[in-house]
């Protein structure tokens, strides 16, 4: 995974330009200000540029950047050292491509629970790249449950490749754990925000992603199938994923208008992985606008609401054919 | 997900209309025999895939079958064209199969107990769950909810159907919460997963089954085999993904051979019926 990508070259070159500026003026020999604003104005025009016309496939590729906001950088961001990790479904083991805990958010008290992605290869390999396990599903439902038990709201953060396609994943019932997982929380009697905040990899994806409110970031995607994966079984051509991206409709504000999510949250220019603290503050708002909604509403009304959204997602036609057409 | 559309693509090769080579021991079969041998091979035993209308006939009692919503049909929301496009391929899956969609719904008996079917179709574009199938199988969970009437759904389906894109992964959400409607009515679900349950049906509805059968030899899992090999770059153990793997490891309730369905399934309804 490259730190940077062909399409922000420009913007990087510059701005280490204006890094060596920087030095220099600093070194107190010479004033630089005025050449590294003109620079810097530079750099904010390529950005809007670049940024705001970036291509489905691109989009797919800022939501996997390495540096993008995790789980955790979020929880840190969020609940400070408030929070208290809970770990292991207690029937297997303790996935870390899925953490959960306590933490306070706001005035909220919440369950928190979202895939782990790692910032270096090494911790990649410990979170095995955000790919959950079926014990990682399991340990995601207990604590819904938990969370339902003691009245608190459960927090989702949604950024997954998908669900580990591996012989124990399998052994161990990947199929039932993210189905289990997918009635279990239509079913949950406290209310449920979830938030796509880098890839919303398939079913892996969905396994923690019903919820009363769905939000994607800006350049997230949320797909039944990567593009790479697409383009191998469609097209036959794994190069063609940038065809397959376009052809899949998978950026946010497709979802959006096709009614599957709820909002958009913006992103700091350049992507999410520029800016922690924005995500961060972003989140923050959408859960004061809609938890005190949610809270305020019976068990049974959440999860009629909660059934009737899911229910009404899909797209046909329902005309009687005509004859021998 | 899905992948079994392409994974299959080889044995459609089959040259005649006539004959079919079993998949286990390459016996050549007619077709004619077969069917009347409930699409077994008369070698080796082996549970070959087996068209719905057999199917229904297998598991419903005689002329009790009614279909309902066969007018849900699907519509191209992405516009999607890859090497082909979906309304093409969907024009062609309704040539072919003479259905018009992956999954039949309707209201029969068996052995005299009404109950509600849903049979999947591989032959239409891998049986892939898009929003019709999601739509009709739902509808189906609600009737039975409603009016206390058992489900049936026999599964074959490689998985998602990409060409829907967001709107088939919706589909597991949608189908797995009207089981669980289902499950708080007390209304019992029977699932039968027949070769192959993959993807995005087997990690929803078709795993949810108060009762999971498999049939013998059928591949069932998430990720399809190739997927798996490739991540994981090593062979797979023999048997991996087959029903009686999934026996071994806990997946479904049995392995049933296909001659015991109809009487199995019967049986089994008669003791959660109240």
């Amino acid at each position: 995974m490259p730190k940077e990508f062909e399409f922000e070259k420009s913007i990087t070159e510059l701005e280490s330009r204006i890094r060596e500026l920087q030095t220099i003026s600093e070194s107190g020999k010479v004033d630089l200000s005025r050449e590294i604003q003109a620079i810097t104005d530079k750099v904010d025009a390529l950005k809007v540029e670049v940024y705001g016309s970036l291509e489905p496939w691109q989009i797919a590729q800022v939501a996997r950047h390495i540096n993008r906001p995790s789980t955790l950088d979020l929880i840190k961001l969020l609940c400070g050292d408030e929070f208290v990790e809970l770990h292991g479904d207690r029937l297997f083991g303790d996935d870390s491509a899925i953490v959960s805990g306590l933490g306070r958010i706001g005035s909220h008290k919440v369950m928190i629970i979202g895939h782990q992605k790692g910032h270096d290869t090494d911790e990649n390999i410990f979170r095995n790249f955000g790919m959950p396990h079926p014990e990682g599903y399991r340990k995601a439902l207990r604590m819904m449950r938990t969370a339902e038990r003691f009245g608190l709201p459960i927090v989702i953060f949604i950024d997954t490749p998908g669900a580990f396609p591996g012989i124990g994943a399998e052994e161990r019932g990947q199929s039932d754990a993210i189905a289990r997982n997918l009635a279990e929380m239509s079913d949950v009697g406290v209310p449920i925000l979830c938030f796509v905040t880098g890839e919303g990899g398939s079913g892996g994806a969905l396994a923690i992603g019903i919820g009363d409110r769905v939000f994607m970031f800006e350049f997230s995607v949320y797909s039944v199938i990567s593009a790479e994966g697409c383009a191998a079984i469609l097209w036959n051509d794994p190069t063609k994923a940038k065809e397959a991206a376009n052809a899949l409709k998978l950026r946010a504000e497709n979802l959006l208008e096709a009614g599957i999510i709820d909002g958009i949250l913006p992103e700091p220019l350049g992507g999410a992985h520029r800016n922690h603290q924005r995500s961060a503050e972003e989140i923050v708002k959408q859960i004061e606008a809609h938890l005190p909604i949610l809270k305020s509403m019976s068990r049974e009304q959440l999860i009629e609401q909660r059934y009737k959204k899911f229910r009404s997602m899909g797209k046909f036609s329902c005309e009687e054919e005509l004859e021998n057409a | 997900m899905g992948w079994f559309d392409k994974l299959t693509r080889p044995r459609r090769d089959v040259p005649s209309d006539l004959w079919k080579k079993c998949t286990r021991c390459g016996e050549v079969l007619l077709i004619k025999d077969l069917a009347k041998n409930l699409y077994l091979c008369s070698k080796c035993d082996q549970h070959l895939r087996m068209p719905i209308w057999d199917r229904i006939a297998l598991l419903s009692d005689d002329n009790s079958f009614v279909e309902v919503n066969r007018e849900i049909r699907s519509i191209d929301p992405l516009n999607f064209v890859d090497s082909k496009s979906y309304v093409d391929r969907l024009k062609e899956s309704i040539a072919k199969t003479d259905v018009n969609e992956a999954v039949t719904t309707g209201r029969a008996s068996i052995d005299g107990i009404p109950m509600m079917l849903g049979v999947m179709n591989f032959e239409f574009m891998g049986g892939s769950m898009g929003s019709v199938v999601g739509e009709k199988l739902t509808r189906i969970l609600e009737t039975g909810a409603a009016e206390k009437l058992p489900v049936i759904i026999v599964s074959a389906s490689g998985g998602a159907r990409m060409q829907e894109g967001i709107y088939s992964l919706m589909q597991m959400g949608k189908t797995s919460a009207a089981i669980k409607r289902l499950n708080r009515a007390r209304v019992p679900y029977i699932s039968i997963m027949t070769d192959p349950t993959t993807g995005g049906v087997s990690a929803s509805f078709a795993s949810l089954g108060d009762i999971n059968i498999a049939e013998p030899g059928a591949l069932i899992g998430f990720a399809g085999p190739r997927v798996i090999e490739q991540t994981i770059r090593q062979k797979l153990p023999e048997g991996f993904q087959r029903a009686e793997f999934l026996l071994a490891h806990g997946m479904v309730d049995c392995v049933t051979h296909r001659r015991v369905l109809k009487s199995t399934v019967a049986r089994m309804l008669r003791y959660l019926s109240a």
